[in-house]
């Protein structure tokens, strides 16, 4: 156990601390007693920057489950690091933001802080971790307090419906993943992260590379709300803002893309990998950015400005993954799309936490998110304007804000990949910076209605729940800081490259290194006139345009019908399956014995059938056949009479009786047969069940005294002649096939040296095979037992009525 | 109306002695002829079965005056006594011996543990019969 370990585990120690702290400290907001913890392990994880950009990686191992190769392992290298870096210093600044946000009076506060930490120690794993189980079992426990902060105003029914999809959607992912892990780990043997990529030759030549990659990029889409798995992140905008801003902006759906870099170094040189990677991020990009414009709830612009942020990061890795092909880093083209990843990633968290908090002071001071309600807001809130003007112009990519650098470098990485001359991309290619281009437009048209509509045009205070005025400073600390790291990775992106970016992207590219190399990234402001700027020039020129004359083109939306969206199509899922699972069972479970019966007549007939032809057990074989004699030829005929007359016996009595003569006739067979004790035995059973049978007739109530003959059903006769036919075929196939000699001889040769009894079928009974005697005079006793009570407590019941 | 059953009363009281000793002959027969514990169960409680036909069952009660379920479970009870005595020989359950031993009266005659193995499933027999028997016909 390291200070690592104890790290990472320590917000779910907090944990437990804190429905104490809150229950004994009742005047302190209990946000208090957490903001240090954050705090604290972000200074911690600094002081790993200076080694890890040297180029060191840190591995410290806890024993767990050795025998099975799961071990928690703790690993720091500069891909973790800076995920460890962003959860934590956001983590400090939500903690705080939350404090001002959440009424101490109103919210229950621990349940909220237990969720959270429980939530930042569960990413910290999920990015620390280098065992694959580790790294999934934190993974779902983000899951599961990602939903349970989404439900934490659970009276909602929104709140719980959000909860619930975004729970049925990641942990379908993460099941994925799972199986993708298992499937990972089969040829290399191991679950460490490292070791798969030492033994990668193993791993790639196997056939479960594929499935496995798909599975894992079916985790990481989910949880990284990719297309078309995006439904869930804008309804877990039902969830209170600070949490919106941690985990569905900076961190949380973050998880995937971490997935996707971390396993790069696995899967990213195949072009399938490529072709998903890069096409699901293009197409999420332009989806999330299209939708963003028409949203008119302030979160559902983030939330789908959100999706379209991250598909740009995932086609960006899955486009860097190209640079693997070709072998030298100097004038690798590809390598810029990695660095345009990991570059953005730092700057959406930084501009997205902020742009989620305005949004929550907005909310917190108006009373409404609407857009159609707000408006004229700039004088009244003067800080929480400018920190959305910097927030929202970094998302559009306006200089000289750090969106601004990475939208450049994301455009350099597009219009590269139409150089690109593998994958078929020649021909394709030229869509990738097309899309990457028309999105970027819708991004600066919903960047500038978020940040104009909401704070010029005309003040409409009739609309509005309370009278809006500035929040108070400390709500405004935490999106200060985060503008400003805005404007600093703006203009001084030289801070971030040696220390942040290049370790990274050493994590995510190592094999494009040779020992002891290390990337040299360079990012500044002005490349000369090249494609990108033009690119980025025609954004503004257009988004503007369209800006203005929004109210006009807007109607394109209303054009899609609403029945075909994902929405829908997801709802109506649910709805199907649960209303297919209930025809089946209604269908299935019909509560009538004998359909029941039925079904498993049918099913042990057609098994025992094809098991018997398949397999080549059937044969008829007549040697060891006796001579049929006459008596048993009539005996047969009398059972057969006394049988057929059972089944169509028009009145209860003849069948009864016919029954009796059916006993009977056995007794008289096993006579023939030479079986004197079960001869007797089954004369006085037969006897005694007959008169049981009687009894039960004569007390049958007069409901319906109709005699009527027993109701053809078809498919009853059909599987009673199957059964028929089957335990036939059975007894000749087995009477034909004699494998090994009785043990009877045994019995004959020693039943009286050894048990001093002539009578064989009694010194079995009693003394070979006592035991089973035993046990079945017990059984007489239970069924004695349960007649007796049966009856008795009914009458008990009666007199007591 | 009350009716006269006096032959089925005179013959029964007669028939019940000659089936209980057939019963009594085939359980103790069972080791060497066609017969044993169940059967002559089986035929004891019919000879009971009988009685209760000829007579009501307040008179049979009060003739025997026996509870069947503790006839069934001293049964079950012998038999797995008779099955955990072999314990005390360090042999493993249910082992049974026999030996031959000449007793007054009978000669030599061979006893065995089975015996009373076959006891247990008589009176397992007989009290369960009697039970089911009775408490249907009781009820009302």
């Amino acid at each position: 156990m390291s200070w690592l370990h104890l790290v990472i585990i320590s917000p779910f120690l907090l944990a437990f601390l804190i429905p104490l702290l809150y229950k004994s400290f009742k005047q302190i907001h209990t946000g208090w007693f957490v903001l240090p913890l954050p705090l604290v392990l972000f200074l911690y994880f600094t002081k790993y920057i200076s080694g890890v950009a040297n180029g060191n990686s840190y591995l410290y191992s806890l024993k767990w489950i050795p025998s099975l190769g799961i071990n928690f392992d703790a690993y720091i290298d500069g891909l973790g690091l800076l995920f460890a870096l962003l959860i934590t210093g956001i983590g400090t600044l939500v903690v705080l933001y939350s404090i001002y946000y959440l009424s101490k009076t109103k919210e229950s506060l621990h349940t909220f802080y237990v969720y959270l930490l429980m939530f930042m120690g569960a990413m910290l794993g999920v990015v620390l971790s280098d065992n694959l189980i580790v790294l999934y079992s934190f993974w779902e426990l983000t899951s599961l307090s990602s939903f349970l902060l989404i439900g934490y105003w659970y009276q909602r029914e929104k709140s719980r419906y959000g909860a619930q999809k975004s729970m049925l959607i990641t942990v379908f992912g993460g099941l994925a993943l799972l199986a993708g892990i298992v499937l990972l780990s089969i040829p290399s043997g191991t679950f460490s992260i490292r070791e798969i990529v030492a033994n990668l030759d193993v791993v790639t030549s196997s056939s479960l590379f594929i499935p496995a990659m798909i599975l894992v990029l079916l985790g990481a889409f989910t949880k990284s709300a990719q297309f078309p798995f995006h439904i869930w992140l804008p309804d877990a905008m039902e969830a209170p803002t600070p949490v919106s801003a941690y985990l569905h902006s900076a961190t949380m759906v973050k998880a995937g893309i971490y997935l996707v870099a971390r396993l790069s170094p696995v899967f990213a040189d195949h072009a399938v990998w490529f072709t998903l990677v890069s096409t699901v991020g293009i197409i999420t990009l332009f989806w999330g950015s299209f939708s963003a414009v028409k949203q008119t709830d302030l979160k559902g612009i983030l939330a789908f400005s959100t999706i379209s942020q991250l598909g740009m990061i995932m086609s960006l890795l899955g486009v860097g993954s190209a640079a693997l092909h070709y072998e030298f880093l100097d004038d690798n083209i590809y390598v810029v799309a990695i660095t345009a990843a990991v570059f953005h990633l730092i700057n959406h968290a930084t501009f997205k936490g902020s742009l989620f908090m305005v949004v929550g002071i907005v909310d917190h001071e108006t009373g409404t998110r609407d857009i159609r309600k707000l408006g004229g807001l700039m004088t009244l809130m003067p800080v929480t304007f400018t920190i959305a003007i910097i927030g929202g112009f970094a998302m559009a990519g306006l200089p000289p804000f750090n969106g601004f650098l990475s939208k450049e470098m994301f455009f350099t990485g597009m219009v590269n990949v139409t150089k690109m001359d593998i994958y078929n991309m020649e021909t394709w290619g030229i869509l990738f910076p097309v899309v990457a281009w028309i999105a970027s437009i819708f991004t600066f048209v919903y960047s500038m209605i978020l940040v104009f509509k909401t704070f010029t045009g005309k003040y409409q205070p009739e609309k509005l729940e309370k009278k809006p005025h500035e929040a108070p400073v400390g709500m405004l600390i935490s999106p200060v800081i985060l503008a400003s790291l805005v404007v600093i990775f703006g203009l001084f992106p030289n801070i971030l490259e040696s220390s942040i970016i290049e370790p990274t992207m050493a994590s995510v590219a190592p094999s494009l290194l040779d020992a002891g190399e290390q990337f040299h990234v360079h990012i500044t402001f002005w490349h000369g006139f090249t494609p990108e700027l033009f690119m980025t020039i025609g954004v503004i020129a257009v988004g503007i345009l369209l800006f203005l004359t929004l109210h006009k083109w807007t109607k394109i939306y209303h054009l899609f019908p609403e029945s075909i969206t994902l929405n829908n199509a997801y709802n109506n899922g649910l709805a199907g399956m649960e209303k297919g699972s209930n025809g089946i069972m209604k269908f299935m479970m019909t509560g009538f014995i004998r359909d029941y019966l039925l079904v498993i007549f049918a099913f042990i007939s057609t098994a025992i059938l094809i098991t018997l032809f398949t397999q080549g057990g059937f044969k008829v074989d007549t040697s060891n056949m006796a001579d049929i004699g006459i008596y048993e030829a009539i005996l047969a005929v009398i059972m057969v009479l006394g049988a057929i007359t059972t089944v169509f016996a028009k009145s209860r009595l003849t069948a009864i009786i016919s029954l009796g003569v059916v006993g009977y006739t056995l007794a008289l067979f096993f006579v023939l047969f030479r079986a004197p004790d079960l001869a007797l035995t089954q004369l006085v059973i037969e006897t005694v069940s007959v008169a049981l049978f009687l009894l039960c007739f004569y007390h049958l109530p007069e409901f319906k005294p109709k005699k009527v003959r027993v109701k053809f059903h078809l498919p009853n006769l059909i599987i009673a002649l199957l059964v028929g036919v089957t335990v036939t075929l059975v007894g000749i196939a087995s009477s034909s096939t004699k494998l090994f000699d009785s043990i009877s001889q045994y019995f004959i040769n020693n039943s009286y040296k050894e048990a001093g009894g002539e009578n064989m079928v009694n010194v079995i009974l009693v003394d070979f095979r006592g035991f089973d005697t035993l046990f079945e005079i017990a059984v007489l006793c239970i069924a004695a037992l349960g007649i007796y009570s049966m009856i008795r407590l009914r009458l008990a019941k009666e007199e007591n009525r | 109306m009350k009716k006269n059953d006096l032959i089925l009363q005179t013959t029964t009281k007669v028939v019940t002695f000659i089936i209980i000793i057939f019963a009594i002959h085939l359980f103790f027969a069972g080791h060497y002829t066609p017969g044993g514990g169940f059967v002559g169960g089986l035929t004891t409680s019919a000879a009971l079965v009988l009685l209760l036909l000829a007579f009501d069952i307040k008179t049979v009660s009060k003739v025997i005056p026996l509870d069947y379920k503790k006839v069934a479970a001293s049964g079950l009870l012998l038999a797995i006594l008779t099955g955990l005595g072999s314990f005390i020989f360090k042999v493993p359950f249910l082992t049974h011996t026999y030996s031959y031993f000449n007793l007054p009266l009978l000669g030599k005659t061979s006893l065995a543990t089975v015996v009373l193995f076959d006891l247990g499933v008589y009176l397992v027999v007989v009290g369960v019969t009697m039970t089911i028997i009775q408490t249907i016909g009781e009820s009302e």
